[in-house]
């Protein structure tokens, strides 16, 4: 098995001709492994999304190589394996369901695919039974809420079974209880099914639940590592329009006052923790 | 207290009366809003806000009840409804699906115009507007569909205001917008808000955001208003919140658990700035000691 | 406005037997009785078809009320059809009724009846197939039936699955057409009042943003469906198949049964 599945090689990307051809990713270099909960943090503008679309070809480098699972993704005769080894997620739920009952949208992915009829109604049982939207498979999608569609279109990129899973923006259009859901999905296709989770995100409570986080700004990677190290740097987050976790901001803050806290408290207990340590010292 | 520049009195609102679908959305609810205030609608999808703020400026007509605004039902006649359009401005979630006009002034004048106000005035409110927003002139007389995705969101916002409206109400102004973006707009309807003292009502999810920003908090569920106080008060209600789906600012739940292992600090903080006056506090009580 | 009451490709769900019937069979049933109406010339033939109707009607459930409800729209073009007729039948004998320039034969009465009853058993069974097939089944069934007008190069399968996409964005748009509405009518727009220019001139802020978004819908969709492993309809399998049983051999049976009972009763030659 080739580790890492997703691998960039100084990537450039820029829009042909238009707004004087500015490069909307300067030189990206990056491997994720096979089996990792990956999120992607950036404004909007600073390439995060450019960066995802790369990821299956819907989008190819102006510079630079992307390789998936080690095929080259310029590679044309691979466009199909390529696409099934990562599939995408996007922001708007409306506009990536094709069908209207839930269970034919699912089905849409392993039919392209040629897969056999009885094969492909246990790929969209199981599927449907991971995001658990099971029980609404005979459901007309424009009459389900926000973070259903999106666990449908969750399900049926999973119906591909693909090992990588890229999320553009997943809960951006969605309410904390959409957000929610589609976010604990997300989680359990990482740890029960094993898949590669790509999160694209400007959300920094969603981005503090991945394993490892990049950060985007200009087109480059400006940090990279596990969320607890990268919310520490409070000032390049800042100065490039991104805010910590509020629990990271208030300890942060305090060591502005003489403090010197550790600022890796993503959760809320370990932040009363880290603050009650300093009321019942002596 | 001066009296309420919109209220509504035991507003019901039925949809699809008399049919297998029938849903109550609105059940006796009185809700008032005063002249400068800063006011924050919170309630999960489906709870019935959205239905509210489309009775305030005549959208939707009441089942039953009365909606006043500046003291006038707006249903009395068909000159006060739309009355009650120009009075009552209402900005949709994502307005920037609204833009349709070549350019950006001829869309931020469409309102002005439907008022019927003259070239010279729909002229300075067009570029009052644009100011308000930050938009530059030379933005003006290019089309919307050139602009970011934030600038159209500022021209559509832009629309709204330049109506001059007494009550401004935004849904989920922010939706979508990365930090930076949000921190914008919330200041452009800020400066709306001081320059002309109207009342601002802003429906957002994000506790964090609505805490740091409003004077009051209404909270909608099941189509009825169980909470209404100063964002302090509806905080304390923590149990109630998360049984409607909602929840308490991240900083309350920090200081409710920093309380709970026997700290004695202010549990009721709901902003950064508020969390750091208060650790600071007990940190020094306990230094004095 | 009553946007949301519109109901496009009215389906009744329901699990009677013709419900179950394979959606092929029912397009062709359909077929027959189409050709059999048009074959009927006399009223034997007519009764054997409205009867064979009224039965169909009665094991679907679907109920009259709603085959009546769905007969309103064209209400009009049934009338002006039986006034047409009635009026422009030359007949042979004394007219029924003469006055001004009008003269009603008995020919005419009896042209404009069949007229009317032809084109309402037309429209009730063209309705009972869509009220028992739901919208993706049919257009399932029309790729399939189609299929061999591939070898014409007719993209059969581009058009079933432009056909079940419109059918799935449908409500979408309706939705997004009410709330631009409510937007643009928040800031003073005016879709209710003017003569029919002024109205015409009121929907283009409509329009314009539902027509914009239209286009960024299709061309997200477009990329979600490659993503997807989309590559039109070659190498493609479906997870349902259609599969004619037993009922469905009886149930042609019966329809060509049908066609050759009206052409038999043609004979007969009563009316």
């Amino acid at each position: 098995m080739e580790n890492p599945i997703l691998k960039t090689e100084s990537l450039t990307f820029s829009y042909p001709a238009e707004e004087g051809s500015k490069l909307v990713l300067e030189g990206v270099d990056l491997e994720i492994q096979a089996g990792s909960f990956v999120a992607i943090l950036g404004h909007n503008g600073s390439g995060k999304s450019t960066l995802a679309k790369h990821m299956n070809a819907i989008l190819l480098p102006s510079g630079g190589k992307v390789y998936v699972a080690g095929m080259d993704t310029t590679d044309e005769e691979k466009l199909l394996a390529i696409r099934r080894t990562v599939g995408m997620v996007f922001q708007n739920p409306d506009n990536q369901i094709v069908a209207n009952v839930v269970e034919e949208d699912c089905a849409f992915g392993p039919e392209n695919l040629g897969v056999p009829s009885d094969e492909i109604r246990k790929l969209v049982d199981d599927s449907l039974r991971v995001v658990g939207m099971y029980d609404y498979r005979r459901h007309a999608p424009h009459l389900l809420s926000g973070g259903q569609k999106q666990r449908i279109a969750i399900a049926g990129v999973l119906a591909m079974k693909p090992r990588c899973v890229v999320l553009d923006e997943p809960t951006a259009m969605l309410d904390p209880i959409g957000r929610r859901e589609v976010l604990e999905t997300v989680k359990a296709l990482n740890e029960s099914q094993g898949v590669t989770v790509v999160l694209i995100t400007h959300h920094m409570d969603e981005a503090a639940q991945a394993g490892r986080l990049i950060v985007m700004s200009e087109g480059k990677v400006i940090s990279d590592g596990p969320p607890r190290q990268v919310f520490q740097q409070v000032e390049l987050l800042r100065s490039v329009g991104l805010a910590v976790p509020e629990t990271v901001e208030l300890l942060y803050e305090l060591n502005q006052e003489g403090f010197s806290l550790p600022l890796d408290a993503l959760s809320d207990e370990a932040c009363a923790q880290t603050l009650y340590q300093l009321l019942s010292k002596d | 207290m001066t009296s309420p520049i919109i209220q509504t009195e035991k507003l019901c609102h039925t949809y699809s009366a008399g049919t297998p679908f029938e849903h109550r959305a609105l059940i006796d609810v009185d809700f008032r809003a005063y002249p400068g205030e800063l006011l924050g609608i919170i309630g999960h999808t489906g709870s019935g806000k959205s239905t509210l703020i489309q009775h305030l400026n005549g959208l939707l007509k009441p089942t039953s009840g009365r909606v006043l605004v500046e003291d006038r039902d707006i249903w009395e006649s068909k000159a006060a409804t739309r009355q009650a359009r120009f009075r009552v401005g209402l900005v949709f979630q994502y307005p920037e699906y609204q833009l349709f006009e070549e350019t950006v002034y001829k869309d931020i004048s469409f309102g002005p115009r439907n008022m019927g106000l003259d070239e010279k005035e729909i002229d300075r409110r067009v570029r009052q507007a644009a100011a308000f927003v930050g938009l530059p002139d030379k933005v003006l007389d290019q089309s919307p569909f050139e602009l970011s995705g934030g600038q159209k969101r500022r021209v559509a916002i832009a629309g709204v205001i330049a109506m001059e409206p007494a009550v401004l109400i935004l849904d989920e102004p922010t939706a979508g917008l990365d930090p930076i973006g949000v921190a914008q707009i919330m200041d452009n309807i800020r400066d709306y808000h001081a320059a002309k003292n109207a009342a601002i009502i802003v429906i957002s999810h994000s506790m964090e955001e609505m805490a740091r920003r409003v004077d009051r908090l209404v909270v909608v569920n099941d189509g009825r208003i169980p909470l209404d106080g100063s964002p302090r008060e509806v905080f304390a209600h923590r149990a109630e919140l998360e049984a409607m789906g909602l929840g308490v600012p991240r900083m309350t739940r920090v200081f409710q658990r920093l309380k709970a292992l026997g700290a004695d600090v202010d549990s009721s903080v709901y902003t950064v700035e508020q969390a750091k006056e208060a650790f600071l506090s007990a940190f020094r009580r306990k230094g004095a000691m | 406005m009553a946007l949301k009451d519109i109901t496009l490709g009215q389906y009744f769900p329901g699990d009677t037997l013709l419900h179950r019937l394979d959606p092929r069979t029912k397009i062709l049933l359909a077929v027959f009785y189409i050709v059999a109406l048009f074959m009927a010339r006399n009223a034997l033939g007519y009764a054997l078809l409205a009867l064979s109707l009224i039965v169909a009607i009665l094991i679907s459930r679907v109920g009259f009320q709603a085959v009546f409800r769905g007969m309103k729209p064209v209400f009009f073009i049934v009338v002006f059809t039986a006034v047409l007729n009635l009026v422009y039948t030359p007949g042979a004998g004394e007219p029924l009724v003469a006055f001004w320039i009008v003269r009603i034969y008995w020919e005419g009465v009896r042209t404009a009846f069949f007229m009317v009853l032809r084109i309402m058993l037309l429209i009730t069974c063209t309705f009972l197939l869509t009220y028992t097939t739901s919208p993706i089944l049919l257009t399932d069934a029309l790729e399939t039936l189609l299929g061999p007008l591939k070898r014409l190069r007719i993209p059969v399968h581009e058009l079933a699955m432009m056909m079940s996409i419109a059918l799935r964005f449908i409500p979408t748009l309706i939705e997004e057409t009410d709330k631009i509405m409510s937007a643009q009518k928040a800031r003073g727009a005016d879709f209710e009042s003017g003569n029919l220019l002024q109205r015409a001139k009121a929907l283009i802020p409509l329009l314009v943003p539902l027509f914009i978004s239209a286009f960024r819908r299709a061309d997200e969709l477009a990329v979600a469906m490659e993503c997807r492993c989309y590559h039109g309809g070659e190498g493609r399998t479906r997870m349902r198949q259609l599969r004619y049983v037993g009922r469905d051999y009886a149930a042609l049976v019966l329809g060509l049964g049908l066609c050759i009972a009206v052409w038999a009763l043609n004979r007969l030659g009563v009316f």
